[in-house]
């Protein structure tokens, strides 16, 4: 593509709803008036993890990142940064009203996260199936179907070390062992999209921002464990995310990437997906397979687990969306690159929704290992209104991978300061 | 229940036969009912019994398991309150408080020109907007009390 600059606008939900929409259409409309859409290429891209401060503006190639951008903005942008190359100082985002920062790169808030998770949010088009495999997508079912037997997929998924980020933290590579393991016949790959834990949109995010890695991951998994339909079940009240999966679904059609004999390999998956009706409990796996197949969701006692007895009693692998969108990534850069990422027993990243009273919330991702005080402080810019920090508290659902040096703050995610 | 009888919509029609060989079409039909009529009527409820197989009993156990479906009719627009953790740290409790002053009605009720409902509900995952409050659909953020005189003065003025 000959663009010498690229404009991306978050069209995540929090954006969009902040007016992320309405500056999408007034920079496709000046563009155009001013005959510069040859040369700049206006991208509507997922949650770009400062949802605080949106709708954002981000230009590339320089990373100028803009905050709070209205429509009336837009003419400025084009016609100071755009056409004259200067940076829009009164648009950038300014912690202490000093110095103005212009880079995204220089921003604190980005600097110690750690991108893998969401290493497509932000950057693609959602909505685009190229923007994905411009980015090595689809490269790594490539690899699976030609160049590796379900046996090596498990095994290299076991020595990555990947654990369930659906809160057990479970090793993936093992359950997926344990389902490869059942005899032959009908078999499922479910997708955990219930997120349910008050304050957190990881999953949410990650599906709108970036859902061919999903599917990618399932298709890899149902390939692993022999299993050819999968589901994912997600939230009724994620109404975004669910038509980015499914023009996702669609396009993975088309490219003969979904459905029958994927890439001429002769391996058939296909995904449907189930929408969640309002029982917090249906995040907990066996309730989920109780709703998918239509029933009240109620949970039942384990074992049988569901690798053995799961979706209309066949062996059905359930995995949360976190956890999937890491498998990609690892077939293409291996077991020994991601497991060298985070500490002796939890390889990898975790990706947080920090809410509360911090100065930056947003959406981040931060090695394994990473302490409480550095993602508050560091990343969250500390409490709101110079306070002292008082408490804070940890989902459910996400696994013990931060650490602190106070102890009291053990667990964190949505937080309280005195005030 | 509502007096008026609901009649079954062609599209609705048709959705339940493309869903009707597929196991577990149950939920996703429901969905669909109450996309069309904003609630679960009972008349609609018996013809999918009969049309999907299932006895009218598993249906009110299911839609009385999920809060999603309702067996009312609700307002023409539905206030749903953010409830969940970081909407509550930063208001979302009085705002709840004064959107039932302002309307006068409690949670889970509509008032009596049928235009509002004002609902609870969990986390919406865009608590970056903290404290949020959604409308058919539509987010908004970063409210304060004084804002909510606003919201329901747009929607009245839509009629
Ligand atoms: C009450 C309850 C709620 C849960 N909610 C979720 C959820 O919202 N999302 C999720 O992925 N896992 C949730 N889980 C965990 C799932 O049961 C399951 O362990 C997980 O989806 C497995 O995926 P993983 O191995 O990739 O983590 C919940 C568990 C319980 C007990
Ligand atoms: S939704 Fe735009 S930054 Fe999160
Ligand atoms: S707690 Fe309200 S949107 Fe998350």
């Amino acid at each position: 593509m000959a663009y010498q600059s690229y404009v991306l606008v978050c069209g995540g939900t929090a954006c969009c709803s902040s007016g992320g929409d309405k500056v999408v259409a007034e920079f496709k409309r000046i563009l155009a008036e001013q005959k510069l859409d040859e040369t700049v290429q206006v991208v509507t891209t997922g949650c770009l993890g400062f949802c605080e401060q949106g709708p954002i503006v981000k230009i590339l190639p320089q990373g100028t990142f803009y905050v709070q951008v209205k429509p009336e903005d837009v003419k400025e942008i084009v016609a100071e940064h755009l056409v004259k190359g200067r940076v829009v100082q009164r648009l950038c985002y300014d912690p202490e009203q000093a110095k103005k920062l212009v880079a995204e790169a220089n921003i604190p808030f980005y600097q110690k996260q750690y991108r893998i998770v969401l290493r497509n949010c932000g950057v693609i088009d959602p909505e685009k199936i190229e923007d994905y495999i411009a980015r090595d997508g689809y490269k790594a079912i490539e690899k699976v179907l030609f160049e590796m037997t379900p046996e090596q997929v498990v095994e290299e998924i076991l020595k990555s070390g990947l654990r369930g980020r659906g809160g057990a933290g479970f090793p993936t590579g093992m359950k997926w062992k344990f389902a490869m393991q059942q005899p032959k016949g009908q078999k499922y790959m479910v997708c955990n999209a219930d997120e349910g834990d008050p304050g957190a949109y990881m999953d949410r995010s990650t599906l709108e921002g970036d859902p061919h890695s999903v599917l990618e991951a399932m298709t890899i998994a149902g390939y692993a464990i022999g299993a050819s339909k999968g589901f994912i079940y997600i939230r009724a009240e994620y109404p975004l995310a669910i038509r980015r999966l499914e023009v996702a679904i669609e396009q993975a059609h088309d490219l003969g990437l979904l459905g029958k004999d994927i890439l001429g390999s002769g391996f058939d998956f296909d995904i449907e997906l189930r929408f969640g009706a309002g029982a917090f409990v249906c995040g907990e796996e066996t309730a989920l397979l109780q709703s998918i197949e239509g029933n009240r969701g109620m949970p039942r006692p384990r074992p049988p687990f569901p690798a053995v007895k799961g979706l209309w009693g066949r062996p059905t692998v359930i995995n949360n969306v976190e956890t999937l969108a890491n498998i990609p990534v690892i077939i293409n850069k291996g077991a020994d690159w991601f497991n060298k990422i985070g500490t002796a027993t939890t390889k990898g990243t975790k990706v947080f929704a920090l809410t509360g009273k911090v100065n930056n919330s947003g959406l981040i991702e931060v090695p394994m290992g990473t302490t409480l005080r550095e993602i508050i402080f560091d990343i969250g810019g500390g409490i709101r209104g110079g306070h002292q920090f008082k408490a804070a508290q940890t989902g459910g659902s996400t696994p013990r991978s931060t650490t602190s040096r106070s102890p009291r703050s053990a667990r964190s995610w949505a937080l309280a300061a005195s005030s | 229940m509502s007096e008026k009888t609901e009649q079954m919509t062609p599209e609705l029609k048709a959705f339940i036969e493309e869903w009707k060989g597929k196991p577990g079409n149950l939920i996703m039909v429901l969905h669909k009912v109450q996309q069309t009529y904003g609630y679960i009527p009972r008349e609609i409820a018996i013809e999918i019994s009969s049309l999907l197989d299932v006895p009218l009993a598993k249906i009110y156990g299911v839609v009385t398991f999920y809060n999603f479906f309702k067996l009312q009719k609700a307002g023409k627009y539905i206030i749903q309150v953010c409830l969940g953790t970081a909407c509550y740290l930063r208001g979302g409790d009085d705002l709840m408080k004064e959107f039932e002053r302002q309307l006068g009605v409690g949670v889970n009720a509509t008032t009596p020109d049928g235009l509002f409902s004002v609902e609870a509900v969990r986390c919406l995952g865009c608590c970056g907007l903290a404290p949020v409050v959604v409308v058919n659909g539509e987010v908004h953020g970063k409210l304060a009390t004084k804002d909510v005189a606003g919201i329901i003065e747009k929607y009245r003025k839509l009629g």
